[in-house]
């Protein structure tokens, strides 16, 4: 099954002329695991999903997503985390926004402003969660992986949360005040 | 050349071996405490008790390489990034599942008193009735009056914090001071009091976490990363607790990495002399000697290594004349409950990581309740507020969401249940006749399945939690079932039950073998029903207990 969806991805990064993110799989055996071999991420596709995740969470009174280096944490989590199947969601998904914003804007992603990057991605959100299928799925893997990797990095836990690393207390009902910050685990 | 005799041996370093370990050597004697895996110290061995959330590559998810090599493991909360040392491995550990059967196990000093939930309750009198009341298996050889003292002597020590509610199903014990319930958890135990008339209570967990220092151990930090082991000694482990005051004695040898392959059994005296040991590390065979021995090897395991003695005089092993040796496996079936929000309270909030949720003791099949099953459940749970995980699909990505997802959201509630499982003669376990793990032992063979008991019990162990969480005004309330594999309830019971009769029984009401009264086994292989409770405290006081009998039968010359 996974040779399948190599295969597939293979076909997919081929037609869109090979200067897509994963067209450096390797296509060499079959990876007992159920996760394609040798998905690579270039520094331009990191760069790509740092763009991505700074839109979703952006740099404010704290920083971003891009502060915390959301675009490495992506490629780690798909790379280690997904199966081949997600993978290919993934990878495809990302090819089909880096092309769908270019047909919308008449530029690429990362030519366009934090607006447009905002707005372009939240109607792809907006789309999914209309969609009976949550289709297109990659918006929904982006914002999962964005909030996770932000909200528990070290910038998202300490400066935009409250982490107390040891309470020493538990106070079972405290006031709580519009504005006050969730404590992060 | 060690020394290879002594007064007894311990089988199995986790919560029933490490009472044993105590109680013996404070008692003057000399102890040799065998562990099958790698030695733990505490607080320097608990690599990951203060990393960081930030330093956890996966951030507590699980890759696909760990899915992979786990097949067993990922079948619950269990397969960890944090902890994966301390959950044995399939792949040198293997057994087979006649029925599917989830068996977790950890093997190590400490064993799963590293890693479990700490919720500790009392058994009651309609427990240890109910057998005989009913006609199910054998009566259970003791009643509450003869542990209830146990009970409070380990609670003391091991340090339980909980309220004292006055519910016969629930006795109360030796308790520190209780942790509180948050303002949404104290109003829906009221309500569910009131709407109930008093008859269903919700109660604060009753667990091993201290909140009065005891001894070496600084009081909990509510932190709740319990299962990564505590650099405060916060919650009852072996490490933390029953080990340093055994080895204070300077009566303990503990020695890690030691398979007891089997008891060595005599003939002439039906006593066993010791145990044989299989190092893990060197495949070395080694003999030592004791007087007295303790299986708290757990359940299975210390089933096991019965099964694998005086096969010359019964070819399954030493306590299958009962006929019950391997039989009557039991567990807590569970998985299923239900959910809902609460409205309000958003100017509530609460602070620190509180390591226990609310309890619900069993009200079914009591107090003139009667159902078309037997026995009943209980229920754990928690209220909290949603954080930066949940849900928010109508905000908008950018400051929007960053900002909604940085304040705490709605509240919400769920309850679990946790049901008794009968003690069925067909539900067993054996060593496989062919297949053997890496050091040359035959392999467990689990064949084990819940009935219509449980079955019928299971539709009331989710309605009836929709139903309180309703009665106490919440809002969308589901139900759900997330399935039951048995052993999943990490309570696993039975295989060698105490008895009144050594026909039908393995061990007698002071956990001795009937066929070698020198062996007691107090982990709960021992178990005559499984009540609703969870079991660890109950395998603590029968393991006090037996220790206090086994040498005062030492001292008179009877072992």
């Amino acid at each position: 099954m996974a040779m399948n969806r190599r295969d597939a991805l293979k076909s997919f990064a081929l037609m869109m002329g090979g200067t897509m993110v994963g067209a450096n799989v390797l296509f060499t055996g079959c990876a007992p695991e159920d996760q394609i071999e040798g998905l690579e991420f270039e520094p331009k596709d990191i760069a790509f999903l740092d763009e991505i995740g700074e839109s979703i969470i952006p740099a404010t009174d704290t920083p971003g997503a891009k502060a915390v280096g959301i675009g490495n944490f992506m490629v780690m989590m798909v790379t280690e985390t997904y199966n081949s199947e997600q993978q290919e969601i993934f990878v495809s998904g990302l090819n089909m926004i880096r092309k769908d914003f270019k047909d919308i804007h008449d530029k690429d992603f990362m030519d366009g402003t934090q607006e447009e990057r905002t707005a372009y991605l939240n109607d792809l959100n907006q789309k999914a969660m209309k969609s009976e299928d949550q289709e297109p799925k990659v918006i929904g893997m982006i914002k999962d992986l964005t909030v996770l990797g932000y909200f528990t990095s070290e910038i998202g836990a300490t400066q935009q949360l409250r982490y107390v690393e040891t309470p020493g207390r538990y106070d079972a009902c405290i006031p709580y005040q519009e504005g006050d910050k969730v404590f992060a685990i | 050349m060690a020394n290879q005799d002594y007064d007894a041996i311990v089988v199995g370093s986790g919560i029933s071996g490490g009472w044993a370990a105590k109680e013996l050597a404070e008692k003057g004697l000399k102890v040799l405490l065998l562990e099958r895996g790698q030695d733990v110290e505490h607080v320097k061995d608990y690599k990951n008790a203060t990393t960081a959330p930030w330093e956890v590559p996966h951030r507590g998810r699980r890759t696909i390489e760990m899915l992979e090599n786990h097949p067993n493991l990922r079948r619950d909360y269990v397969l960890n990034e944090l902890n994966l040392d301390w959950w044995a491995h399939e792949a040198d550990s293997p057994y087979i599942e006649k029925k599917p059967f989830t068996w977790f196990r950890g093997y190590q000093v400490g064993g799963r008193s590293l890693l479990w939930g700490r919720q500790s309750y009392r058994l009651a009198d309609v427990d240890f009735e109910a057998n005989l009341k009913q006609d199910i298996a054998v009566d259970w050889p003791i009643r509450y009056k003869e542990i209830a003292p146990w009970y409070s002597y380990v609670e003391k020590f091991a340090g339980i914090s909980g309220s004292k509610d006055g519910i016969p199903i629930l006795p109360d014990g030796e308790f520190q001071p209780p942790m509180p319930l948050n303002c949404v958890e104290k109003d829906v135990a009221e309500r569910i009091k009131k709407h109930f008339g008093g008859k269903r209570h919700m109660t604060i967990g009753r667990v091993a976490n201290i909140t009065e220092a005891l001894p070496g151990r600084t009081k909990c930090q509510f932190r709740n990363k319990c299962s990564l082991g505590c650099p405060f000694g916060g919650y009852f482990s072996s490490q933390a607790s029953t080990l340093p005051a055994a080895l204070a004695t300077g009566n303990l040898t503990l020695r890690p990495w030691s398979i007891v392959t089997r008891l060595i059994y005599d003939r002439d005296t039906q006593k066993a002399t010791g145990v044989e040991v299989l190092d893990a590390e060197t495949n070395e065979t080694v003999e030592y000697n004791s007087k007295i021995v303790f299986l708290c090897a757990s359940a299975f395991n210390s089933t096991a290594i019965l099964m694998r003695t005086a096969t010359e005089i019964w070819p399954d092993g030493l306590g299958s004349s009962s006929g019950e040796l391997g039989h009557n496996v039991m567990d807590h079936h569970f998985r299923l409950g239900a959910n809902g929000t609460m409205e309000g309270y958003e100017d509530q909030y609460y602070f620190g990581r509180r390591p226990t949720g609310i309890y619900i003791p069993r009200f079914r099949n009591i107090d003139g309740d009667k159902r078309d099953y037997i026995r009943g459940f209980g229920y754990q749970g928690a209220a909290s507020r949603s954080g930066w995980s949940r849900n928010v699909a109508e905000i908008n990505f950018g400051a929007p969401l960053k900002e909604a997802l940085s304040e705490p959201g709605p509240w919400s509630m769920g309850v679990t249940a946790f049901g008794e499982i009968l003690p069925y003669h067909e539900n067993t376990i054996k060593l496989s006749a062919t297949e053997k793990d890496k050091w040359g032992v035959s392999i467990l063979e689990m064949n084990a399945e819940i009935k219509d008991n449980e079955k019928k019990m299971r539709v009331d162990m989710m309605n009836d939690a929709a139903e309180m969480l309703e009665a106490a005004g919440m809002k969308n309330v589901n139900t759900y079932d997330g399935g039951y594999t048995f052993g999943q309830g990490i309570h696993e019971m039975g295989t060698a039950r105490m008895g009144r009769d050594p026909k039908t029984s393995i061990l007698n009401g002071n956990n001795q073998v009937w066929d070698a009264k020198n062996v007691f086994v107090t982990d709960g292989a021992c178990m005559t029903s499984a009540a609703a409770q969870n079991p660890s405290l109950t395998y603590m006081a029968l393991t006090a207990r037996a220790a206090n009998f086994a040498v005062e039968e030492l001292k008179k010359g009877n072992l």
